[in-house]
């Protein structure tokens, strides 16, 4: 199963559900489980699973290289690119790298098979066992480059293999490309949100986006009492449940910054994770399995 | 020869617009024929590239020399490589600016002069752009 946690507004308290939702299920589930840390560029729930990584690769984005020997300066690359990454001037094809998306379409039209596709880094994956039993894998997009896509993508693909369990994938946030393809395939996805005018008006994006995609979603409230926002009202409305309200409150701060999550800060949030947990896999019943 | 001036509007008279890949049009003129031509920006609604895509479309219309505030590093390299000249203005109507392009009154950039928007080459835009979205910096006049 997997289970990706999104939120629209960053800050919401994506990763502390994420890992304490991964630890309430070591411990309390006895199942395996995998934090797939998507948030790539500042993928720090590493910081939670303090995990030992052991397994690294590169994320490459294939590139087009004009072969000026074949090429008969036509054009046609030049046409299908969307991303004005290459042109063509003074009969000489000129290719820009750090506009180039790698989608191929430039390779496959060149009527001289004049280009071939270099890799590129962009980014880098990195994945691990914690002391806690906790698997961990995590993107990285590199400082500067502008395609976190590519690396979720790849993130997602790394093959890991683990017995039948659970996987959370820790979306960044937002509600554009990057989180389509965090969230997509997921079986469930969590939104968590705060009462703030920011948490309503992001979270309805949020919601829209797995909407769009045909997902199941359901609500997280953290720090509740912050602000007046009807959240509540808003998923009556909209049909989705809320999951858990997490409040505002001191000990909870002060436990995530001291590293923890949410059943260290307080045990009663086995319960809640009980609960929810229990709501996940009755939705997933509810869908063709 | 063929120089362009980026604009904001069609009126050779009216101040120049200091963007290169975002302005609104280019004002294009053979300064011995007086022949203006307004052009419009293909990539004013770009995603990213906008330098470049502009580049192209200039090249194909048999642009020789540019004139505006200051080129990105995407768009610098590729009117280097169409073998155009730019050149750099603070101020001026299209009219004014290429009479000056003509006299050899103006400097021609030696290296990109915009921290550029997309692609990590300058000191980034577009670094954290979520999504990958072009940060066009629209509406803020032409301080950037």
């Amino acid at each position: 199963m997997v289970i990706a946690v999104a939120s629209g507004k960053g800050g919401t308290g994506k990763t502390t559900i994420a890992v304490s939702l991964a630890q309430f299920l070591i411990e309390q589930a006895d199942l395996p489980v995998l934090i797939s840390d998507a948030d790539v560029e500042a993928p720090n729930a590493h910081l939670f699973v303090k995990p030992q990584f052991s397994e690294e690769k590169e994320v490459n984005l294939f590139v087009p290289q004009v072969d000026q020997d074949l090429c008969s300066a036509c054009g046609t690359c030049v046409d299908v690119c969307q991303f004005n990454a290459i042109l063509l001037l003074q009969d000489k094809p000129k290719v820009f790298p750090s506009l180039c998306h790698g989608c191929g379409s430039c390779t496959r039209q060149c009527p001289e098979g004049a280009i071939e596709e270099i890799p590129r880094v962009i980014g880098r994956l990195d994945r691990g066992l914690s002391p806690g039993e906790l698997h961990l894998r995590q993107g990285t997009l590199n400082e500067g480059e502008p395609l976190a896509v590519p690396v979720i993508a790849a993130l997602k693909k790394w093959q890991y293999d683990l017995a039948p369990g659970v996987e959370i994938v820790d979306s960044p946030p937002g509600a554009s490309c990057p989180v389509v393809e965090a969230v997509r395939g997921a079986d469930f996805v969590l939104l968590v949100t705060e009462p703030t005018p920011f948490g309503l008006h992001d979270l309805k994006q949020a919601l829209q986006v797995t909407r769009e995609l045909g997902l199941q979603a359901g609500v997280i409230i953290n720090r509740v009492g912050l602000g007046q926002e009807d959240i509540r009202g808003f998923c009556q409305d909209n049909g989705v449940p809320i999951l858990i309200e997490i409040p505002l409150e001191r000990k909870i701060g002060e436990g995530l910054a001291r590293g923890q999550g949410l059943l260290e800060i307080d045990p009663g949030y086995r319960a809640k994770f009980a609960a929810l947990w229990e709501q996940i896999q009755a939705a997933g019943m509810g869908v063709a399995s | 020869m063929k120089i362009a001036v980026s604009a904001n509007s069609g009126n050779p008279e009216a101040p120049f617009s200091a963007r290169f890949g975002r302005c609104r049009c280019f004002m294009v003129a053979d300064p011995d024929l007086e022949d203006w031509q307004e052009v419009e920006n293909p990539a004013l609604d770009a995603q990213g590239g906008a330098g470049t895509q502009v580049v192209q479309h200039l090249a194909n219309l048999g642009v020789e020399a540019v004139v505006s505030g200051r080129y990105g590093p995407n768009a610098f390299e590729a009117l280097q490589a169409a073998g155009i000249g730019a050149y750099l203005a603070d101020s001026g109507s299209p009219r004014q600016l290429i009479a000056d392009c003509q006299a050899g009154r103006l400097t021609t950039a030696s290296g990109p002069t915009g921290r550029g928007f997309h692609g990590g080459q300058g000191k980034g835009w577009g670094g954290r752009s979520r999504g990958g979205r072009g940060q066009g910096r629209q509406g803020q006049g032409d301080q950037w």
